[in-house]
C-alpha cells in the first residue's frame, strides 16, 4: 500500500514551516544557517514527491543542483560567520548592526 | 508496510526538525539535523529517488553538516545568551509568518490537484528509479546547469577562501592586488606594502 503524495507535500510544508519559525527566531547565526538547511531539504522533498507523481525525473535533478547550491552557500556563509568573529568576537545576528541605520 | 515507514520517518523528520529550531546548543541542535536529514533521505528513497537519497546522507549529513559541526566548534559558540530583545512578540510575528507560509504550500498543492486522503500513485517505474535516465538527463538535456553548477561551486571555494583568510600582512603575496586596508590602517608610517622578501 502506497501513500498518497499528498502526505509527502503536507510533510514538505510542515517542515519547511518549521525551518521557517527556526530562522526568524533564532539570534545565533549559525543556528539561522541550521533553519535554513531545514528548508531547503523541504523544498527538495517537494521536488522528489512531484517527481513521483508525475513519474518524470527532472524534480530529482533539480534536487541535485539545489544540493550544490546549498553546499555553496553553506561554504561561503560559514566563511563569513568566521570572519565576523573575528572581527566582532560574536555571531549574534541582534549585535551584528553595522549596517542598521 | 510502506505506510509505516513513511509515519515512522516522518514523524522523526517533524520531532528532530523542531529540536534543530529549538535547542539552545548548536552542536545538538546540529547533530539533530542529521537525524532529520537521515530520515528525509529514507523518504526520498521511498519516493523511487535512491541516488537522490544517497546523496543527501553523503554530502548534507557528511559533509555540510561536518562543516557546520567544524565552524561551531572553532568558534566555541556558547548558548544563547539572554534575551534582550521582545521574544514573545518576535516568536509569535514569526509563527504568522510560518502559518503564511503554510497556507501559501497548501494553496499551491491545491491547485495541482492533489488532496489528502486522495488516489496513490501509480506503480514505480524502471524509468524513474534507474540511475541511467537521471544520468542522461543530467549529462544531455541539463548539461549547462551542471557545468554552471560547476562554476558556482569553484566561486563558492574561492570566495569562502578569501572570506575566512585571516587578515594579516603575512598572506599578502608579492603577486596579490589586494592589499587590506587595514594594513595601512594599523601602520601608517609603514609606507606602500612591500613584497614578502623585502620585508623579511
Amino acid at each position: 500500500m502506497s501513500v498518497p503524495i499528498s502526505w509527502y507535500l503536507l510533510l514538505s510544508a510542515v517542515l519547511f514551516a518549521i525551518g521557517a519559525i527556526g530562522a526568524l527566531t533564532r539570534r545565533n547565526g549559525i543556528s539561522i544557517f541550521l533553519s535554513v538547511e531545514l528548508m531547503l531539504n523541504a523544498g527538495n522533498l517537494t521536488l522528489i514527491a512531484y517527481a513521483r507523481q508525475w513519474n518524470d525525473h527532472t524534480g530529482q535533478l533539480i534536487v541535485f543542483f539545489v544540493m550544490a547550491v546549498a553546499a555553496a552557500e553553506a561554504a561561503v556563509g560559514l566563511a563569513l560567520f568566521i570572519a565576523i568573529f573575528r572581527q566582532r568576537r560574536t555571531i549574534d545576528v541582534n549585535r551584528l548592526n553595522l549596517l542598521q541605520g | 508496510m510502506e505506510t509505516v515507514i513513511f509515519f515512522l520517518f516522518a514523524a522523526l523528520a517533524i520531532g528532530s526538525g523542531i529540536v534543530v529550531v529549538t535547542h539552545r546548543s548548536p552542536i545538538y541542535a546540529t547533530l539533530s539535523l542529521v537525524l532529520t536529514l537521515f530520515s528525509m533521505a529514507v523518504l526520498f528513497v521511498l519516493l523511487g529517488a535512491p541516488f537522490v537519497g544517497v546523496l543527501q546522507i553523503l554530502v548534507y549529513a557528511g559533509a555540510i553538516v561536518v562543516l557546520f559541526l567544524f565552524v561551531i566548534m572553532l568558534l566555541n559558540v556558547q548558548k544563547e545568551e539572554d534575551a534582550h530583545v521582545d521574544r514573545g512578540v518576535q516568536l509569535w510575528i514569526a509563527i504568522l509568518g510560518a502559518l503564511t507560509f503554510l497556507g501559501m504550500f497548501w494553496l499551491a498543492f491545491w491547485r495541482t490537484g492533489l488532496r489528502i486522503g486522495g488516489p496513490a500513485p501509480a506503480p514505480l517505474t524502471e524509468d524513474l528509479v534507474s540511475l541511467k535516465g537521471l544520468a542522461t538527463a543530467l549529462f544531455t538535456d541539463y548539461l549547462l546547469p551542471f557545468e554552471i553548477v560547476g562554476l558556482l561551486l569553484l566561486v563558492a571555494v574561492i570566495g569562502a577562501t578569501v572570506a575566512a583568510r585571516r587578515p594579516d600582512s603575512e598572506t599578502v603575496r608579492p603577486d596579490d592586488d589586494y592589499v587590506g586596508d587595514h594594513v595601512i590602517a594599523e601602520d601608517p608610517g609603514a609606507g606602500p606594502v612591500l613584497p614578502r622578501e623585502a620585508r623579511s
